[in-house]
């Protein structure tokens, strides 16, 4: 069968660095300057100030296939969307794609603050696409996917965050092109929303669309994706079954050598510094209702906070599109003379259901306002073999039943 | 027959996916065939693309009605006045322009009343500045749609300008509530406004447009612009007529198309024989710009996602 997308030799090279949004002026004295430049040879800079986003892409996606794109941040899987969505255009390379695109790179494209939620379903159909009169069809069935029916005609800058979103993908929800080009738009929204909105997707699949869908969300693309693709920096490492995938990205984690398995966020803030952190157990985690003992985990990880005389440290867990689980604060401690301090963490129980997490480490000022000092983050998997049906919540958490035989004349007890 | 660069690992493997029946075909091939014909194929390339694609402007029209009619309902939103202030705006400075140009400094007006002569030019002149103006910015306020969305960009400064075209048809009741006041009657010659109008929205796109692309790479325009208009508000006779200039000057103004456009505007206001000659070679201009700037927008475009 001859595949509905094929991309052939894909690359794109961005220029980076404050050139871009370079001035007349600036280009003006940039033209001038290249002879002179040409005569000191000393155009290597000019190389540095690029870098491919995609080197030498190859893939194919077939009729009804729902394609998951996944990679650490930076390899390249937005732009891959970017460029099959024709919004830039690719440095070298072809894709052939056979049918009618539309893509979805962000809910809410256009959406006008001042206009009401009806004005915005037009205003935001159009643009993705929809002709007046498929909206006009539709448009009864976007409002009641959205649930916003009594604020249809209130400007949507007085909606709240939630109904917004709803809005939003409900329009989008109702595209109904043979291929859809999907980027991390499910990451938005309450878990119920989020679960009519996987659901509206397969429901779309199973009549026929093709969806090429961008995620951090592991389990989104095991549950949702016919087959995944693992890139990075640019090219792809991996390719196949959701599981396959899901394997690849976890050893290139793990592969990664210690200093550089944990993310440190100093270099936007820079009155702080996590220097080192280390989680134990490594690797993989079993689910502590599943493992024999009691296995919390413990974080090491020390600060370098020349800035602040007093800090907490904190813990945090989070999912990968960041809904925060929990947070744990440390005592406030004094930071010494040499501004260096070294915290461990010990988390006896987490209580989490098996699944991708991130876990957050990181230091704050003891001021009111909690200024974020230096923080870092690193992946958690956590193994649970039992069915993880997502109903049954984010937690898992056990209870001491009493039961009582209402009308029995002794009370039946049972720990 | 191309070969995949990769061999494909595995087939869907789910239930989830229940594909498309589809009759299989024999190649790649450069041009639809008779599948494609009902679906649509997309080639993506690095190389430039130079053509207008008109067809491609015109599958996406939509976009086109509902950014003009976002622009006009928006632009009034949270204003006591609303829509008055399209009145107000030109009537103030008619006033001002024939208090300050026609009875102080004695600006000669071909022997009209000096309110309506400068009615007439203010009347397209505003529209052009307006839709200039909203046009070069309509890309850089777009960054949101640009980054994350494909389709003509040159929807946008169009469909700015088209925007501004409202206000000019509120403008022109108020000028059929004071022309009778200052005893200019109705006729047929006033059907020429139609055309006229026409000439001035072309006019207003391509510079819109060509300012709009280059807005978003050089954001010097956007200082630079007020500054032209205002040197180019004196080139054209808005506040005075043509036989104000020295004849051998003339030839100045008839290489500004406004020049010719607005004393169209005149002669449909004031029953005179058209100057067609002029109005030729403001029609020709035009043209020669508005598709100038089509075509450069378009070389521009395929860039902005990365520049913006």
């Amino acid at each position: 069968m001859q595949p509905v997308i094929r991309v052939k030799g894909l690359s794109k090279r961005y220029r980076i660095g404050e050139r871009r949004n370079a001035s007349l002026r600036e280009t003006l004295t940039e033209t001038i300057k290249v002879p002179l430049r040409l005569l000191k040879s000393q155009n290597h800079e000019d190389n540095l100030a690029y870098i491919w986003a995609l080197r030498d892409v190859n893939f194919e996606v077939h009729a009804g296939e729902v394609l998951g794109l996944v990679g650490s941040n930076g390899a390249g899987k937005s732009t891959v969307l970017k460029v099959l969505s024709r919004i830039t255009r690719p440095t070298a390379g072809q894709a052939e794609l056979h049918g009618r695109v539309r893509s979805l790179l962000e809910v809410g494209t256009g959406f006008h603050p001042e206009l009401t939620g009806r004005e915005n379903v037009f205003l935001n159909g159009a643009i993705l696409g929809m002709r007046r009169s498929e909206i006009v069809r539709k448009f009864d069935e976007i409002v009641s996917f959205a649930e916003i029916e009594k604020f249809l005609d209130t400007p949507v800058k007085h909606y709240s965050s939630g109904m917004y979103v709803r809005l939003a993908f409900a329009v989008a929800a109702f595209l109904e092109p043979e291929i859809l080009l999907v980027d991390e738009v499910l990451a938005v929204g309450d878990a119920r929303f989020w679960q009519k909105s996987t659901d509206k997707m397969r429901e779309l699949n199973s009549r026929g669309m093709t969806i090429v869908l961008v995620t951090h969300n592991m389990w989104l693309i095991q549950t949702v994706c016919t087959r995944g693709i693992l890139l990075q920096s640019g090219h792809v490492v991996v390719e196949g079954r959701p599981q396959v995938v899901i394997e690849g990205y976890r050893r290139l984690a793990e592969t990664q050598s210690s200093t550089e398995r944990f993310t440190s966020t100093e270099d936007w803030n820079t009155k702080g510094e996590i220097r080192s952190l280390q989680l134990s157990p490594v690797g993989k985690w079993v689910s502590e209702r599943e493992a024999a003992s009691d296995s919390g985990i413990v974080l090491s990880f020390t600060a370098h906070v020349p800035t602040c005389p007093r800090v907490r440290a904190y813990v945090r867990v989070a999912t990968p599109d960041n809904f925060v689980l929990f947070t744990a604060y440390s005592d406030v401690t004094e930071v010494p003379a040499e501004h260096q301090l070294a915290f461990k963490a010990t988390i006896t129980r987490l209580m989490l259901r098996g699944g991708d997490y991130v876990i957050w480490v990181g230091v704050c000022s003891d001021r009111e306002q909690e200024e974020m000092l230096a923080q870092a983050f690193l992946p958690l998997q956590v193994r649970e073999t039992g069915g993880s049906h997502p109903e049954a919540g984010v937690f898992w958490n056990r209870a001491d039943w009493a039961v009582h035989r209402v009308g029995s004349s002794t009370p039946d007890s049972r720990p | 027959m191309v070969e995949p660069a990769f061999e494909s690992v595995d087939q869907p493997d789910s239930g989830l996916a229940r594909p498309k029946p589809r009759r299989p075909r024999p190649g790649i091939r450069k041009y639809a065939d008779d599948r494609s014909r009902r679906t649509p194929v997309l080639f993506i390339g690095a190389d430039q693309r130079n053509g207008l694609e008109l067809r491609d402007l015109w599958a996406h029209r939509d976009i086109f009605y509902v950014l003009a009619w976002r622009d006009i309902k928006v632009r009034y939103k949270q204003t006591a006045l609303g829509a008055i202030w399209a009145l107000l705006q030109p009537l103030l400075t008619m006033i001002v322009f024939t208090l300050l140009f026609g009875r102080l400094a004695g600006v000669p007006s071909d022997g009209k009343p000096y309110a309506i002569f400068s009615y007439a030019g203010l009347l397209p002149w505003n529209f052009f500045v307006a839709a200039v103006t909203t046009g070069s910015n309509t890309l850089l306020n777009s960054t949101n749609l640009i980054t994350k969305i494909y389709f003509p960009r040159l929807l946008v400064p169009t469909a700015a300008v088209a925007a501004s075209l409202v206000d000019l048809a509120i403008a022109s009741l108020l000028l059929l509530v004071i022309m009778p006041i200052y005893g200019v009657g109705f006729h047929a010659r006033l059907l020429m406004f139609i055309p006229l109008v026409g000439l001035t929205a072309m006019i207003a796109s391509a510079v819109g447009i060509f300012t709009s692309a280059l807005n978003v790479k050089y954001r010097d325009i956007r200082h630079a612009l007020p500054f032209i208009l205002q040197i180019w508000m004196f080139l054209t006779p808005v506040i005075y007529p043509v036989s104000f200039l020295p004849a051998r000057w003339r030839w100045v103004l008839g290489m500004n198309p406004l020049s010719g456009i607005i004393e169209g505007f005149r002669a449909a206001i004031f029953n005179v024989p058209f100057d067609w000659n002029r109005l030729a070679v403001s029609t020709a201009i035009t043209m020669v710009l508005l598709v100038a700037s089509c075509y450069s927008f378009r070389r521009m475009e395929q860039d902005f996602a990365d520049v913006i």
